[in-house]
């Protein structure tokens, strides 16, 4: 492993002139079999090879990733981490998501700015404020934080927000203290860096090109690195998942979608937590250089193309501004669209495919990120054990066809509307 | 993105409400597969990487049901028929 990150560590190099610091993790040449492969070097692809070797000891692993380290979605989010969630088959997994993330930094040695600065979804009328009550008991029977804010407590927090709104006014929030943002590149980093450590391959630009079976299952898969051979073949590829899914037969509940999110130019601090506005689909947060990384809605219409249309930014910047009105001369610095695996009810997806040996993980639809941690460790266990874990039990493939779903929003089969 | 609507012409994507596939067909609740069809119709897609058949309301025009050929690598659009046509003329894929 490379050299322990510590402040003995920055201090030696500070003194030689940083000239002693060795790549984080290698970049080795891919063996012609592993244990278990990964397909997906994203957030939950490098978690899943992390816990598969920490958890489970396994030394054999190798992550396939077609691009870099830190290119696809899990550096283009808004880094949001919370587990205020509603159904039960949620708020479990999110939980143990959140939990994991409060100690991932020591746990990987690295850091990755996790700030648990809050999260407050606002609410604009009586009923939003009803739904806020039953989500935040729901919480508290699982044992999570959550508190309901009045209009005054959340005019302290946010003197700028327009209260006065005469179609919206705010009066009040579900706040989770215990939420907060992840510096969302350092995840994939630290993840890569803390697996390779415990010996998995992490092989970059070697795409997935076709999934060969015996009568058996699975063997491995064609890449574009040649064959290379595996029994136990895990896909976490969120975006192009129904592609990769295809390689091997399967035809998904899923749609891939396009996300657009947006970075300010840098300001002082303005907003203390992450906010999410309850009249439109708006949530937005600070970075601790200063910009305000916000986001919204999806497109809406299926897309592999990584860039959006201008209507979407248009609808998200007035929904800030009707929230903000300080913003309304702010100006925006960049803007960039991930694709999402928007599954038909809104939920995740792990577990074992009609192929044997074949997993799979995916249909985050935009909610990945906050789970990458639990999602690699559910992934793993389920990899490695052929069981699910406990807490993403209900992330079932047949869940569709036996009408158990988890549906959040109650929108019905249209993955564009949850 | 601009969809040439038949009647009215070129116009922005926001005039119009996507629906989606537009190449799933309802089953009928009477063969013996029809759980499985059903399932399959509801819930399963191609999702295509590339060309893409799919439903489009144009809400702000001529409130016609589109069916539109469009790209999903880069949002191309390749044509877009009424979709009474395509129904019509029982053409499937």
């Amino acid at each position: 492993m490379a050299s322990r990150y510590s402040i003995f560590s920055l201090l030696r190099e500070s003194l030689r002139g940083h000239r002693g610091w060795t790549p984080a993790w290698r970049d080795p040449e891919p063996r012609p079999a592993y244990d278990f492969i990964v397909v997906g070097g994203g957030g939950h692809g490098l978690a899943t090879a992390y816990y598969l070797a920490k958890n489970h000891g396994a030394r054999n692993v190798a992550v396939l990733e077609k691009g870099y380290i830190g290119g696809g979605n899990v550096g283009r989010n808004t880094t949001i981490i919370r587990s205020n969630y509603l159904m039960p088959g949620n708020i479990p997994f999110y939980e143990h998501s959140l939990k994991l993330w409060e100690g991932l930094e020591q746990d990987i040695n690295y850091n990755a700015m996790i700030s648990q600065r809050g999260v407050l979804n606002l609410f604009h009328n009586d009923s939003q404020r009803d739904q806020c009550v039953r989500r935040g008991n729901a919480m508290h029977l699982h044992g999570v934080d959550g508190e309901l804010l009045n209009r005054e407590q959340v005019r302290k927090l946010l003197p700028m927000a327009d209260f006065d709104n005469a179609r919206f006014p705010i009066m009040g929030g579900l706040m989770q203290r215990r939420g907060g943002t992840v510096r969302h590149d350092a995840v994939a980093w630290g993840f890569a860096r803390a697996a390779d450590s415990l010996g998995v391959d992490i092989i970059q630009n070697c795409e997935v090109i076709g999934i060969r079976q015996d009568d058996n299952g699975v063997m491995g898969v064609e890449t574009t690195r040649g064959f290379i051979a595996s029994r136990r073949i895990g896909m976490a590829c969120a975006g192009n998942t129904s592609r990769v899914a295809s390689l091997a037969g399967l035809r998904l509940p899923i749609e891939s979608h396009l996300l657009q999110a947006f970075v300010s130019e840098g300001l002082k601090p303005l907003v203390p937590c992450v906010i999410t506005f309850g009249a439109g689909h708006f949530y937005i947060s600070q970075s601790d250089k200063g910009g305000l990384v916000f986001g919204g809605s999806i497109d809406m219409y299926n897309s592999y193309a990584q860039r959006g249309n201008l209507p979407v930014v248009e609808e998200v910047c007035e929904e800030g501004v009707a929230l903000f009105p300080c913003l309304s001369r702010v100006r925006m610095l960049r803007s960039w669209g991930g694709i999402m695996d928007m599954s038909m009810d809104g939920s995740p997806i792990i577990d074992r495919t009609a192929v044997d040996g074949l997993y799979l993980n995916a249909g985050w639809c935009y909610g990945g990120f906050k789970a990458t941690p639990a999602s690699g460790w559910c992934f793993a266990h389920l990899l490695a054990t052929d069981q699910p874990h406990d807490v993403a039990r209900a992330y079932r493939l047949d869940r569709f066809a036996t009408g158990r779903l988890i549906d959040e929003n109650g929108s019905g089969a249209h993955p564009n509307r949850h | 993105m601009r969809i040439p609507c038949p009647h009215c012409g070129p116009r922005t994507h926001e005039e119009f409400t996507y629906y989606g596939d537009a190449t799933v067909r309802r089953p009928s609740s009477s063969s013996p597969d029809a759980v499985a069809a059903f399932y399959d119709y509801v819930y399963t897609r191609d999702n295509p990487f590339g060309l893409h058949r799919e439903l489009w309301f144009h809400q702000g025009g001529c409130h016609e049901w589109l069916v539109v050929e469009r790209d999903t690598r880069n949002h191309a659009i390749k044509g877009a028929v009424p979709a009474r046509d395509v129904f019509k003329a029982g053409e499937s894929k």
